[in-house]
């Protein structure tokens, strides 16, 4: 990916900043220019819960192009605690260790790398929530 | 020559993070032969880990102890010998990541296993000196073992965040003084374009770990007026079991005072992360009013060595959702082969 | 809005075209189409293509068409959607002649897959999601399904083999056909046996990579086969903003205004091209779409509905499972096959009295659906 491409998304993969309808109320993750509920265009940045639980999971045997070293990896569709929805890996999980309705938090890792000499792009994942035993 | 501060210091948050995955000792026994020390496992950390994102993990839970505003913290410097980048700073990728830019500094250091320590003395001279309201310095590694080195055995991966302030009855400890004691003694490096470091074996000993750490402990006792007696608790640097022990006991130190912090047992050697992990993990148990000596080793050679005394705040601001122990707790076993390929030995 | 009809109908053979290139494969679709019909000239030329520029690294394909047909100076235009084009090609082809603009149009879908590594293919099929967002989290078309896949069993409790059974009765329609990429039967036992391509999915419930061209020609005069409705209508980009993931709204929209544009309701319709990508997302369309209510999907093709000689035959060719899915062409492949159905010519995969038939070309997670229904004069 471009440096450029990479750089203009860092604040939102690395922080989960969304942004908030003044008019509706939905949390909108990513950014956008206008509500995609509403239509309203009065948006206000804000922080994405960093906890949920886990609505829908696949394992992605077969990665795209610049994934396949850290193949299998589980995919989730998310419902974080504010309500939002939220696609992302769930890592930390042994694929028979997955279900629905697993409690899962952010955590920051690195989702690819150009080869050996272009830029290593981080960005959220999930995992299972980390707790005292 | 203690390096006393202008104005006290203390600590107000720390966290430590330390990847799930272990190798036993066994595995690598089983596929090189050899002997598994003491050490019974190590950490290794997963194929989508490396030192930023490790640092990032403490970062963020010793801000969420601490409860401040990553907008405040002036510093942030990230010690390591793992960096993923030879030229771009883990400090600037773990500030983005806590929300600190662009009011910072960041910077990474490297000292080999005390980078760790490094980062503390920045943190507490910018601190005391009233540049920054706060700093935060982070030891984190995922070093490589040379497979069929008897290193492998112990190089694990994993980290820790102390963020310092000027001390008040919110800091959780505050620091009388530190020493640093650093020499030219060429124990152990690894030179730019190598995957794995070389050492000189049994000259890692006498004249480097136990010259340094001892060397800087005496110095800052001596200077303080203290002797093993006046600390609760002690840290040294833990590249394995027997130094640690035996330089404890050549410095008068008891095993009740080295217990706490000696995780290297459980996780292996976390390099830059070794000594401030060890440390948190005895700010996990210690008590208002302990005094902790804790001792750093990096080859190349130096120890920085500190005196803290344990203040109040200790018993709201420690991490009783994830204290240290929790990590090492937290685990599942890989075979030789998954850990190879989590640190990227196979070439694909 | 004058009436369109469709004829010219060709289609080449699904599969690795290893001799073809992407122009071959297009001039052998359209010069067969532009042989089969008796018309005097090509007003225009739509062509539908979704992965060239990642697979050929080709743009410019209007252009490059017409160029290899002798089609000079006349309006040639890249329709793209994803894996809709195909039908997006012919929603616009149909608004060209509909309109009185045109009179005589061509509508060429084209993909060449074969010309990259799968793991390459895949990148250029993720290109139909978001990239920063969706496509960075490292999920495949594929997986975006199995989310759908799994949600559909929990919440319905329905069974993989319910699921499965789409993919059984799509190779059972394929047995004969000529351009089909699998024309031969595959048990739910098998398909089920499969490894799993992204938990829950199977290999054997996905459409495969394939290569291969149709085209059709679109006149303005009263043919035996007319365009009843053409309707293209998009979701949500990101599946984490739609109410109900198990909805596609798209398909929904889509066909409400087709069956409304040609006066008819779903009970008119005598078959039905799927998008099947994955089973699930034909099972999803076919709730959708109107034939079945929401969560008995699965079960109505598991107890044989959908079969060529039951209540409302499905891919009766093979759809993309079996006939075979060259992506940005597949649009103009169910069109067509509907139009083979209707002129009676379908062969040993004739539907009889067929009089109405629907196409439902699906791009990304049916982001984008392009509904073609015909009709027999």
């Amino acid at each position: 990916m471009s440096a450029p491409r990479y750089w203009r998304e860092i604040k939102y993969r690395y922080r989960l900043i969304g942004e908030l309808c003044t008019e509706c109320g939905s949390i909108i993750f990513p950014r956008r220019r206008l509500c995609p509920h509403c239509g309203c265009r009065e948006l206000e940045e804000c922080k994405l819960s960093e906890r949920g639980t886990v609505l829908s999971w696949t394992v992605i045997q077969h990665p795209p192009k610049g994934y396949e070293k850290y193949a299998p990896y589980v995919v989730a569709l998310i419902r974080l605690d504010d309500g939002t929805q939220i696609l992302s890996q769930v890592v930390d999980v042994e694929p028979e260790e997955m279900r629905v309705g697993l409690r899962v938090e952010a955590t920051f890792r690195r989702v690819r790398e150009d080869g050996s000499s272009g830029i290593i792009e981080y960005g959220y994942k999930f995992r299972p929530v980390i707790e005292e035993p | 020559m203690v390096l006393k501060t202008s104005r006290p210091v203390g600590i107000i948050g720390y966290g430590a993070y330390i990847p799930m995955n272990r190798l036993k000792a066994s595995e690598i026994s089983r596929v090189w032969g050899g002997c598994a020390e003491p050490i019974e496992e190590k950490a290794v950390a997963s194929i989508d880990e490396d030192a930023v994102t490790i640092a990032v993990e403490c970062a963020r839970y010793a801000i969420k102890r601490a409860k401040i505003d990553p907008r405040e913290i002036g510093a942030i410097y990230v010690g390591t010998e793992s960096k993923p980048y030879a030229v771009k700073p883990c400090g600037t990728i773990v500030a983005e990541a806590i929300g600190a830019t662009p009011q910072v500094t960041a910077a990474d250091y490297e000292f080999a296993c005390k980078a760790g320590t490094e980062a503390f003395q920045a943190c507490i001279g910018l601190v005391s000196s009233g540049m920054v309201k706060y700093a935060m310095a982070i030891g984190a590694d995922t070093a490589q073992g040379r497979p069929a080195d008897p290193l492998e055995y112990t190089v694990a991966c994993g980290g820790a965040a102390f963020i310092f302030t000027l001390k008040s009855n919110k800091t959780l400890a505050y620091l009388e003084g530190s020493y640093s004691y650093v020499t030219d003694t060429p124990d152990f490096w690894r030179r730019g374009l190598e995957m794995y470091p070389r050492h000189g074996s049994r000259f890692t000993g006498e004249p480097a770990y136990f010259r340094h750490i001892i060397g800087a402990a005496k110095g800052l006792m001596a200077e303080l007026g203290y002797g093993p007696q006046d600390f609760k608790y002690a840290v040294f640097h833990q590249p394995n079991v027997k130094f640690p022990v035996k330089v404890a006991k050549r410095l008068g130190f008891g095993m009740d005072a080295i217990k706490p912090g000696l995780i290297v047992p459980y996780v292996g050697n976390t390099y830059a992360g070794s000594t401030p992990i060890g440390l948190a993990a005895t700010l996990d148990v210690a008590e208002p009013g302990d005094r902790i000596l804790v001792v750093s080793y990096g080859s190349g050679a130096g120890s920085d060595a500190f005196s803290f005394v344990v203040q109040d705040a200790i018993i709201e601001g420690r991490p009783r959702d994830l204290p240290v122990s929790t990590f090492i707790a937290r685990k599942r076993y890989l075979d030789y082969s998954l850990y190879s390929r989590m640190r990227g030995k196979i070439h694909l | 809005m004058r009436p369109v009809s469709i004829g010219g109908v060709a289609l080449t053979p699904v599969g690795e075209q290893w001799e073809l290139s992407l122009r071959d494969l297009a001039c052998e679709a359209a010069l067969k189409a532009l042989d089969s019909v008796e018309i005097d000239h090509i007003d225009a030329l739509y062509i539908a293509n979704m992965a060239a520029a990642p697979i050929q690294g080709q743009l410019h394909l209007g252009a490059m068409l017409a160029d290899a047909l002798g089609l000079r100076r006349i309006p040639a235009i890249r329709v793209e959607a994803a894996q809709a084009s195909g039908g997006v090609a012919i929603h616009e082809a149909y608004l060209a002649v509909a309109s009185g603009l045109y009179d005589s149009v061509i509508v060429v879908g084209v993909e060449k897959m074969s010309d990259a590594l799968p793991e390459e293919v895949r990148s250029a099929l993720a290109m139909a999601e978001d990239q920063e967002y969706t496509a960075y989290t490292g999920v495949t078309d594929i997986g975006l399904c199995a989310l759908l896949h799994r949600l559909y069993m929990e919440r319905y409790e329905a069974k993989p083999e319910e699921i499965a059974s789409l993919a059984a009765v799509s190779h059972e329609h394929a047995v004969g056909c000529p351009h089909a990429q699998y024309p031969f039967k595959v048990s739910v036992e098998r398909i089920l046996s499969s490894p799993m391509e992204a938990d829950p999915i199977h290999m054997l419930e996905c459409s495969g990579i394939g290569d291969g061209a149709a085209a059709l020609i679109l006149t303005a005069d009263a043919g035996n086969v007319e365009i009843a409705a053409s309707t293209v209508a998009v979701d949500h980009f990101f599946l984490t903003e739609r109410r109900d993931p198990l909805t596609l709204e798209a398909v929904r929209m889509a066909s409400k205004r087709a069956y409304e544009m040609a006066g008819i309701s779903p009970r008119d319709i005598d078959l039905v091209e799927l998008h099947d990508l994955t089973t699930i997302m034909g099972i999803l369309s076919l709730e959708d779409l109107g034939f079945v209510e929401k969560g008995f999907g699965a079960r109505y093709v598991s107890e044989g509905n959908v079969r060529r000689d039951g209540e409302l035959p499905v891919n009766t060719f093979g759809g993309l499972k079996a006939r075979g899915n060259p992506v940005g062409a597949t649009g103009v492949y169910q069109v067509a096959e509907v139009a083979l159905q209707l002129l009676g010519e379908a062969d040993r995969c004739q539907v009889e009295d067929a009089e109405t038939g629907l196409a439902e070309n699906l791009g990304g997670v049916a982001s984008t659906c392009s509904i073609t229904i015909l009709r027999r004069r």
